[in-house]
């Protein structure tokens, strides 16, 4: 029991940020997809179809970054100072499209100024989240108890290409989402818009997924050697799979199957990550079990978590439910 | 390594009390705002007078820009732990981490899970479950600031851990850490805090709509209520915030000295410097007037009691003093001016001329952001009289830094300076323009009979659009 405690743990914050991902990704994917509507009737329509969801979005990310600290605070305590400056422009970027949501009513003559702030906010948000993830990826520096790396070190090709993956993939969960959403002008310019959205995040999907096996010895052995080649290969099957529903989604005017689809691509790309990483914490570094909490921590922490996460996803799911349906643009608003 | 003569530490410091300064304005306010929603929804479904309900509608517009001004400003926070004080982190994060984490699973998800049925949903969930919902962001706000006065309190007061060879604080009983010995009076003393600054702010608004109009139902009201807190509130806080000093005295007496400008010990009864100038490096108080025993009587309710002073302590281990005795007295000097109105308000009531004082209305209206700044000028006494230490006694200030380089810091201290004056700048700008809509709208939406929307979503009217009307082309 004491050995699995800190594999209990990782699950949980791996299930908190990929729940901040596919949740805050269709948020942020809406506000990087603004300058293709530029109405102002458009951006009412499509910032209140996330209006009263967003913040409850927000705080898995809070519940990642708080969680990390709290269960792995060495890993949080060498990760953080790593990333420095791309975890800073994230954070300011948040701030600018969080608040965008109500300035933009506060205001008529600034409203546009607003929705620029959403639109960058969103967008740099999510290209530090991704450059963020790739940095991690590629692997950081630690010497004893600390990250030892220089503060460039985050800024390489490979964490630009999975910045623009990232960028590109909450963009589809974006447009998808309005395809589920909206109905009229709107909904259609989305499914048109998540077409080439769709080819563009499948090849760079396929790029990241070349590219990381030759980063690190120990991703390719998990990737092409047996057995575990076996295990991995289910990956690549299922994304093609997600890739095909996809794209039947769109080209037969579904609207639940994309968002669905491109849901599928982001746990499927995740669990990927999960594969490469396992059973470290900072890649070739840190392993789980040495990153982790003492025992007290971990168990004070468990016994709230296991009633509370249930619990959170139950209301988390009624206020979606609340909300349910298409957003009618004559009285989204008064 | 410096940046513009600063090093990483003190410049990691001030970006820390920047960001949580500006981010502690908004938890203030909008726990003491959702208690007062949730009791004005409560007075409209027990009584149906429209009112009510007007209130509610007007302070939820303001209530959600402070709430997404908080969540936004918190989000900083709960990552500013890993960037500029991982050692802190790695250190005191089995203890701090968890009492956080409960914080994020019980109060922040409950918060944004219910805010937006609170704020949009009253007609897709009924009178019932939209008054649960309201109630449930309340009591979220509540359990956000027990959490983390808790955490907060145990840096000041650690107890229940062990420490191991890495210097990693290890957890040895909970209880212990989260009800440690400053927890209950810290909590009691922050949330009255943000209660009174609520209180005084929905007062100002109150008041200021009273001296354009008095007989506006909704103004007097609201300045009625406001004023009830703040005679019955106000002495309740005094008594809790000499509490609260009987037991930092009791457990961080340098922080007591720094506060009062004594350096030298008094055996036989302290003065109470009112006024003075602190100087460290000479250690002693400038220009002090003071007033002789009166230091004992408050801190040990006797007139020869001893009070030590700084120089009890090393050098390396005093607080600086400056900063906690002027913010004590700004934070006291407003508490009793808040004590004033109150006890003028209960006068005025008794006289019946609450809604005609206009000079208890224009005090009002001064008074609006007392609370905010009675708030941080009181954290800014207990944060700064906590050093040289994060985890008092035991983890330096010093030690708890990451290895960042002072540019670094410098640049992202920058940044946010910028990034946070335009922005809550902007915030507080509407917060104003919201403020100064009159409390009677022109038409009741809540009201109007029609179909049950698809999304009733848009959180109020613009201020430049008095109708309220749509936002369309």
């Amino acid at each position: 029991m004491a050995i699995e405690l800190p594999f209990i743990w990782a699950g949980i914050i791996a299930f908190a940020v990929l729940a901040y991902v596919v949740l805050d990704g269709f948020d942020l994917g809406i506000g990087i997809v603004f300058p293709f509507f530029r109405q102002r009737r458009d951006r009412d329509v499509m910032t209140n179809s996330i209006a009263p969801v967003w913040d409850g979005n927000e705080t898995w990310l809070v519940l990642g970054g708080g969680g990390l600290m709290a269960v792995f605070p060495l890993a949080y305590a060498i990760i953080l100072p790593a990333l420095y400056m791309p975890i800073i422009l994230m954070l300011v970027s948040l701030i600018f499209r969080g608040v965008a949501f109500e300035f933009r009513w506060r205001t008529h003559h600034e409203s546009h100024l607003w929705d620029f702030g959403f639109w960058i906010g969103s967008t740099v948000a999510a290209l530090m989240q991704g450059i963020a993830l790739g940095a991690l990826v590629q692997g950081i520096t630690v010497s004893g108890r600390h990250y030892a790396g220089g503060w460039w070190d985050w800024l390489t090709p490979f964490s630009i290409l999975t910045g623009v993956a990232v960028l590109v993939g909450y963009a589809l969960l974006g447009v998808t989402w309005l395809n589920l959403k909206t109905s009229g002008d709107i909904q259609s310019r989305s499914a048109r818009l998540a077409r080439p959205l769709s080819l563009l995040l499948l090849a760079l999907i396929g790029v990241v997924s070349l590219w990381t096996p030759f980063i690190n010895a120990t991703y390719f052995d998990r990737w092409f050697r047996w057995p575990t080649a076996f295990f991995s290969s289910f990956v690549p099957l299922l994304l093609a799979a997600c890739a095909f529903a996809l794209w039947h989604g769109l080209t037969h005017g579904k609207h639940f199957q994309p968002f669905l689809s491109a849901l599928g691509l982001f746990v499927l790309s995740f669990a990927g990550l999960g594969i490469s990483f396992y059973p470290y914490i900072i890649p070739g570094v840190l392993k789980i079990q040495d990153a982790a909490a003492p025992e007290s921590s971990l168990k004070f922490l468990l016994v709230g978590a296991a009633v509370l996460v249930p619990t959170i996803l139950l209301y988390t799911g009624y206020a979606y439910w609340v909300f349910r349906g298409k957003i009618d643009p004559e009285e989204g608003y008064h | 390594m410096t940046f513009l003569g600063l090093s990483a530490e003190i410049l990691a410091r001030i970006q820390f009390a920047f960001t949580i300064s500006f981010h502690f304005i908004f938890p203030a306010f909008s726990i003491g705002t959702a208690s007062y929603l949730a009791v004005l929804n409560a007075i409209w479904l027990w009584t149906r007078d429209l009112a009510y309900l007007r209130l509610f509608e007007y302070w939820k517009t303001i209530f959600a820009v402070t709430f997404a001004m908080g969540v936004v400003s918190g989000i900083v926070m709960s990552y500013q732990f890993g960037t500029n004080w991982s050692v802190f982190s790695d250190k005191a994060g089995p203890i701090i981490g968890p009492l956080m984490g409960y914080e994020v699973l019980t109060a922040f998800f409950l918060e944004a899970g219910f805010l937006g049925i609170a704020l949009f949903g009253r007609k897709r969930v009924g009178d019932t479950a939209h008054m649960i919902a309201v109630a449930i962001v309340a009591l979220g706000t509540l359990i956000s600031a027990t959490w983390i006065t808790a955490a907060n309190s145990w840096m000041h007061t650690p107890a229940g851990f062990s420490i191991d060879t890495n210097g990693v604080f290890i957890p040895e009983d909970w209880w212990k850490i989260i009800f440690n010995p400053s927890f209950p009076y810290r909590m009691t003393h922050t949330v009255l805090a943000a209660f009174l600054t609520t209180a005084f702010a929905v007062g100002a608004v109150g008041a200021w709509h009273l001296l354009r109009d008095r007989e506006d139902r909704q103004a007097r009201i609201m300045f009625s209520m406001a004023m009830w807190m703040a005679a019955i509130v106000t002495p309740i806080q005094i008594f809790v915030g000499d509490l609260h000093g009987l037991n930092t005295l009791e457990h961080q007496p340098a922080k007591i000295a720094a506060m009062e400008g004594h350096y030298e010990t008094h055996e036989h009864g302290a003065p109470l410097v009112l006024f003075g100038i602190p100087d460290d490096e000479a250690e002693t108080t400038r220009y002090a007037v003071e007033i002789p025993k009166l230091g004992s009587l408050i801190l040990k309710h006797e007139l020869n009691g001893k009070i030590a002073g700084l120089k009890e302590w090393p050098r390396d281990q005093r607080p600086p003093a400056l900063m906690p005795f002027i913010t004590f007295r700004i934070m006291v000097g407003l508490g009793f001016l808040m004590l004033g109105i109150g006890l003028w308000s209960l006068w005025a009531r008794w006289k019946g001329t609450l809604y005609q004082s206009t000079w208890l209305h224009r005090a009002a209206v001064l008074m609006g952001g007392s609370g905010i700044i009675a708030v941080l000028a009181g954290w800014y006494t207990t944060e700064v009289g906590r050093q040289p230490w994060t985890v008092y006694g035991h983890l330096r200030t010093s030690e708890s830094l990451s290895p960042v380089s002072a540019p670094a810091v410098g640049a992202s201290l920058l940044t946010f300076i910028v990034v946070y004056f335009i922005v809550f700048g902007a915030g507080v700008y509407y917060l104003l323009k919201l403020m100064r809509r009159p409390p009677t709208p022109l038409e009741d939406h809540e009201l109007d009979a029609g179909p049950i929307r698809t999304a009733g979503i848009t959180p109020g009217p613009s201020h430049d659009d008095p109708l309220g009307g749509r936002h369309g082309n």
